[in-house]
């Protein structure tokens, strides 16, 4: 590893001693000689295994639940629904009080993705839950779905949850988040050139090597320790008490071992249920995902659809940017309001641009809830916007790495969300760039600086 | 349940136990044995978290059943280190910063280890093939090819 | 109910067994066990046998019989299967290979059974207690098959005129986009004179592309002398649609990747 000293030489002090030198992983002797306890390898004497029975629809309507069968299936301990659950609407950044609740633990009445959790079957094998699973006889109603986030903002489309009303989420700014900055209109209308090209991404699987998972073991006092690979432990441990109405205290969680999350463990999901089986049972209890529910039913990365209209001047100057970003939730909120937020947060990109409008939506469909990915609300984003820049400087005939030099925001350049830009490095990251990809650019933007003159 | 018994080295010392017959060997060894070090990512043979070598061929233990191992001889990655003297490809993964979550790690120095038992000195392009059947999802593929190659020139320097 | 495996020294006992309900012979347990990990619960026992013969490779003379045991890696390293190696290396990594049996790929549904995609093209004969069966009529039956399969025969082709192409996206390995094994005899000036092309993941199980195989008799194997073949090669398709690609993008990319195989 090489550290070049010579960028912002004045503001730092070459005292590093830890950054650059090779350290030992505390973790790593634990996960060469394979002692590194996930949580997977706690098992206790007369645990129980949880199966989740899923809704094979993406929207309907519950008739009925009939588990009668499935509670005379030999090996089976409980069975849970909805009615079991004390607090079973929630969501997860109420803690933070963005609300409302509007997800359930257990389907109640109504599913509104296909794979969403309905009955939860304990049983002294995994093999016995699955065959009592198979017995459990939910008779659904099939209700109108809607897959695509433009058809859900609609009129008249179908009504995915209704703990919020309409198919988007509503902020205290209203339908979406906004910025506005400069006149956008104006901008455009002085512009040599306008672009506006729309961007849009799949949901994507953080695909962990580890499935998400605990094992939950009652301590005998009424408290119960989850061994979880959570990454979001403490959100997931208060979350827990409000769903399960039990003082904090009474849960102890150990975890910090994640094999693999990438975003993908930070929904409070396994536990709740997982504790409650334990609680009302007696037992120890596992709850793991197959790979297929890791694949299928954890959360995803959001789908995204960014649309980008941009004015440009031919001597390089953006001088107007609108951007309108969807983030799909799937059925429920999850971390997604936070997402979109973000993104409205990131947009129009590491650019000084006079002009600015941004809406950010967060809609819900029928699809699977997504949530947090390594960047969410911004990867995207910075997928749209960098695609976006390249077609900008082609359309002006410039070279792509001088174009961003010359819009690159600079210390003391006022961002559109008006605040002003401190400690901006993106002139010399550029500058090193075009050395190390042997790019080269015309002298005056190698001797450029992020420092503005006065500033 | 009808139980059957099941008998086998593990890393050199003798096992026996009584199991449900269909139990895969890797839920025999990790909640029957203790041995939890191989990992249980897929269930489906796809991941390679829990390999482990049988009679010194590569085996999945999630798609073995355990009583097919009958008087096998069985090498997981927690008997590997000798009194407490790291393996050389233990010691390569711990220099070579091969590990991130670590849940891949188990599987990975048993793919290697079958390798480099069979084929001291290893191409790159070896090591690849080698190393096929084991995802890593922390991407950490180049650490982990240079550690298999690391510990293979350590082998062979120790052996000169 | 649990799993239970049975284990019998004869085939003959092992195929008594397998007429009780929820039964499923044991191979490599790359199918059935994944299958029973993954809740599948009408599997309810399975059944194996030790029989010796299983496990056998007998090649002499051209003809080669493999047991329905014998792995994929023994395939591999065997001397005198060399030209199979490349269809058995293609199957999994190499715990599977170290699993994964000749039996058992006869089975495997798309996008699995490279292996038996080349045994297609070899135009093996199947073996069970009640016989042998052509390949291809027993792939057609797979479904039904309730006798353990004991071993595949088949002439074993000249190192040059047998030919396999596995094509995924990840190296080395992957599950396929599609795979295509291809036996080709030429004449003295270099026309085909008999050809047999096996498809894998143009249908749920594997296929003979027999317009192509048409198309390409007594012609030469260069551009224009294939040019009939890759035409007629998506003749009688229904490729799967998966993870790994659609149904349309695997009919799109047959013709280009027959095209190289031939020409290779």
């Amino acid at each position: 590893m090489e550290l070049r000293k010579n960028y912002f030489a004045d503001v730092r002090k070459d005292d590093l001693h830890e950054i650059g030198q090779p350290r030992p992983r505390s973790d790593s002797p634990g996960h060469v000689t394979g002692k590194t306890a996930f949580f997977a390898d706690r098992s206790f004497p007369g645990m129980l295994h949880l199966k989740m029975v899923r809704s094979p629809h993406h929207h309907a309507r519950i008739r009925s639940i009939d588990t009668s069968e499935a509670e005379k299936h030999p090996g089976v301990a409980k069975i849970l629904t909805a009615r079991d659950v004390p607090h079973n609407v929630y969501t997860i950044l109420i803690l933070i009080q963005v609300g409302p609740e509007d997800e359930t633990v257990l389907a109640d009445g109504k599913v509104r993705w296909k794979g969403e959790a309905v009955v939860a079957v304990l049983a002294e094998t995994e093999r016995a839950a699955q065959e009592a699973a198979a017995k459990v006889k939910i008779d659904y109603e099939v209700l109108p779905a809607v897959f695509d986030m433009e058809e859900a903002l609609k009129p008249g489309a179908p009504l995915v949850n209704e703990y919020h009303g309409q198919n988007y989420y509503l902020y205290d700014s209203g339908e979406c988040r906004k910025v506005r900055f400069g006149d956008v209109e104006a901008g455009f209308a002085s512009a040599d050139h306008i672009l506006e090209q729309s961007y849009q991404s799949s949901p994507i699987e953080h695909a962990p090597t580890e499935t998400t998972g605990c094992v939950v073991a009652p301590e005998g006092n009424d408290r119960f320790t989850c061994y979880t690979n959570t990454q979001a432990m403490f959100f997931t441990l208060d979350n827990t008490s409000i769903i399960l109405q039990m003082p904090g205290s009474k849960l102890h969680f150990v975890g910090g071992t994640v094999g693999g999350g990438f975003g993908g463990k930070v929904d409070v999901i396994v536990e709740p249920i997982a504790i409650l089986g334990a609680k009302l049972t007696g037992r120890p209890v596992s709850f793991v995902y197959s790979r297929e529910e890791e694949m299928q039913i954890s959360s995803p990365r959001a789908a995204e659809k960014v649309v980008i209209k941009d004015g440009v001047m031919k001597d390089g100057r953006i001088v107007a940017r609108k951007v309108t970003g969807y983030t799909d939730a799937g059925a429920y909120s999850r971390h997604s309001p936070y997402g979109a937020q973000k993104g409205a947060g990131h947009y129009p990109g590491p650019y000084t641009i006079p002009n600015v409008w941004i809406d950010t939506y967060c809609v819900y469909t029928n699809r699977t809830p997504s949530s947090a990915m390594r960047g969410f609300g911004v990867t995207i984003g910075d997928f749209a916007l960098e695609v976006q820049m390249d077609k900008l400087s082609r359309l002006i005939g410039m070279d792509p790495l001088e174009f961003r030099f010359i819009n690159a925001y600079r210390d003391g350049d006022m961002k559109a969300h008006r605040q002003p830009t401190e400690g901006a490095a993106l002139i010399e990251c550029m500058q090193e760039a075009s050395r190390a990809a042997n790019w080269p650019v015309a002298e005056k933007f190698m001797a450029m600086s992020s420092y503005r003159k006065g500033a | 349940m009808a139980k059957v018994p099941v008998q086998f080295t593990l890393n050199g010392s003798e096992k026996a136990e009584f199991i449900d017959s269909g139990t895969t060997l890797l839920n025999a060894l990790r909640d029957k044995i203790g041995d939890t070090s191989p990992k249980g990512g897929c269930h489906q043979g796809t991941c390679g978290a829990c390999s482990v070598i049988i009679d010194g061929e590569l085996r999945l233990s999630c798609l073995t059943l355990a009583e097919t191992c009958n008087g096998a001889a069985i090498t997981t990655t927690s008997g590997l280190a000798e009194g407490g003297v790291l393996h050389p490809l233990q010691r390569a993964f711990l220099d070579t910063f091969a590990t991130q979550c670590g849940f891949c790690t188990p599987g990975m120095i048993m793919a290697a280890k079958v390798l480099l038992d069979h084929t001291p000195n290893p191409s790159r392009d070896e090591v690849v093939e080698a190393l096929s059947g084991n995802i890593c999802r922390c991407t950490g593929y180049e650490p982990i090819i240079q550690a298999v190659l690391t510990a293979a020139r350590a082998n062979s320097q120790n052996a000169a | 109910m649990a799993l239970a495996l049975q284990t019998f020294p004869t085939v003959k006992d092992a195929n008594a067994a397998l007429k009780a309900a929820g039964t499923r012979y044991l191979g490599g347990g790359t199918l059935v066990v994944r299958a029973a990990n993954e809740g599948d619960v009408s599997v309810s026992g399975l059944v194996m046998s030790t029989d010796p013969a299983l496990s056998a490779i007998a090649a002499a003379g051209g003809k080669v019989r493999i047991g329905a045991s014998v792995t994929m890696a023994a395939i591999a390293r065997h001397p005198d299967l060399g030209p199979l190696a490349k269809a058995a290396r293609a199957v999994g990594g190499p715990a599977i290979r170290n699993m994964a049996t000749v039996g058992g790929n006869l089975f495997a549904p798309a996008p699995y059974g490279d292996f038996a995609v080349a045994l297609l093209a070899l135009d093996a004969a199947v073996g069970t207690e009640d016989g042998e069966l052509p390949i291809e009529t027993f792939l057609a039956r797979r479904d039904g098959s309730r006798s353990i399969v004991t071993s595949v025969s088949f002439t074993l082709p000249k190192a040059d005129g047998f030919r396999f192409l596995k094509v995924s996206r990840v190296k080395p390995k992957g599950v396929s986009v599609l795979s295509i094994a291809a036996v080709l005899e030429q004449a003295a000036d270099g026309t085909v004179s008999s050809a047999r092309i096996a498809l894998g993941c143009m249908a749920d199980r594997p296929m003979r592309a027999k317009a192509a195989e048409k198309a390409l008799k007594g012609k030469k194997l260069d551009q224009n002398g294939i040019a009939a073949a890759l035409a007629a090669a998506t003749e009688g398709i229904a490729p799967i649609t998966d993870p790994i690609a659609s149904a349309w993008y695997r009919a799109e990319v047959l013709p280009i990747h027959l095209g190289r195989l031939l020409l290779a």
